[in-house]
């Protein structure tokens, strides 16, 4: 383990930078000040494009091209998707998701 | 109200409860593996609480990196947080005094929830942010703790429980894709990410992405815009 005070001073560092990050918008934009219309729009429309890249940076350390080649990730994330068209409940899809990826990481494409 | 607020807050937030927890522990597994007691579990998923960049911040710890390095690459890995708020100004405008502790608290998972969640008229929608902020902080501070406290030996595999988030935001995208008709904004969000991804790898396609996608977003203003033309929106003092 490294020194104590300098560990501290680096969580500190983190809190704060991540902090930052979220608190941006807002301290950009106080509660009652006009803005640009075009932050207004990107408010509305960002929400599906940041879910479309979170879908993309959840699989961001999958490789396709070794073994199991994502194929345990590409059937769980099919039947989460197919589940939640069919019946539409967030808890029914996600945890049988789960349930089938754990089976498939655990038992079927062992590594 | 408040009873019916809080259940549909807790149920909301069982997907995230799965999620948190798993990858709490697989946080507090790795930090204990360098040395760090479950004290520095808690502090720093009571003040960081985020999964990637605590991830991250287990190696500069470990590595006793310099400050500018962590504040750095913190920062990189963190940035998608920046976009979250441009959607919630309005949502959360009028919060008072838990308005600072939403904002700490907008990871990722809170963020989607918060946005895609139809809250009836029976449901007090401060409280409702509050309370699901609150059980997604205390989730992730348990798993975080947790964790360190077993160490390595934990009872069962949990191997793949983490795929929780990644179901979740899978369900998110379907429910969003089924209540829109315009699908630019999400094809967009995904393609633009995966051509990153491919370009600059796992380590540094955040950025570009969300530039790329904040580009695109303004080029295709004319097809994706409701909210009318002129440069300004009038903020109207609501209730």
């Amino acid at each position: 383990m490294n020194n104590t005070l300098h560990s501290l001073i680096l969580v500190g560092v983190m809190a704060v930078v991540i902090a930052l990050t979220r608190f941006l918008p807002f301290l950009i934009f106080p509660e009652g000040r006009k803005r640009p219309k075009v932050i207004t729009y990107l408010g509305t429309v960002l929400p599906y494009a940041i879910i479309g890249m979170l879908v993309v940076y959840c699989f961001k350390g999958v490789n396709v091209l070794a073994y199991p080649f994502g194929i345990p990730e590409a059937l769980a994330g099919l039947l989460v998707a197919g589940l939640h068209i069919w019946k539409r409940n967030t808890l029914i899809s996600v945890f049988s998701g789960v349930a089938f990826y754990m089976v498939l990481v655990q038992l079927v494409f062992r590594t | 109200m408040l009873k019916n607020t809080f259940k549909r807050a807790f149920r909301d937030s069982l997907p995230i409860m799965a999620g948190y927890l798993a990858l709490g522990v697989g946080f507090g597994v790795l930090l204990e593996s360098k040395g760090y007691s479950p004290l520095w579990a808690l502090l720093m998923s009571c003040t960081m609480f985020a999964g990637s960049g605590q991830y991250a911040g287990v190696d500069f710890l470990a590595s006793g990196a310099s400050i500018l390095t962590t504040a750095v690459m913190t920062l990189i890995i963190n940035a998608r947080h920046f976009f979250y708020g441009f959607s919630l100004l309005d949502k959360y405008r009028g919060t008072g005094a838990m308005k600072p502790y939403l904002i700490f608290g907008l990871t990722d998972e809170t963020y989607s929830v918060v946005c895609t969640a139809k809250l009836d008229d029976d449901i007090d929608r401060k409280k409702y942010y509050l309370f699901l902020t609150s059980l997604d902080h205390l989730y992730w501070i348990t798993g975080c703790v947790l964790g360190a406290v077993l160490g390595a030996v934990l009872p069962f595999s949990g191997k793949g429980i983490d795929f929780a988030m990644t179901a979740l935001f899978i369900v998110i995208m379907v429910e969003q894709w089924l209540s829109t008709k315009n699908h630019i904004s999400a094809i967009l969000g995904a393609s633009v990410t995966l051509i990153c991804l491919l370009i600059f790898g796992a380590d540094y396609f955040i950025i570009p992405s969300m530039t790329l996608i904040a580009v695109g977003l303004v080029l295709f203003r004319k097809k994706l815009d409701k909210t009318g033309s002129g440069d300004e929106t009038e903020v109207k003092p609501d209730e």
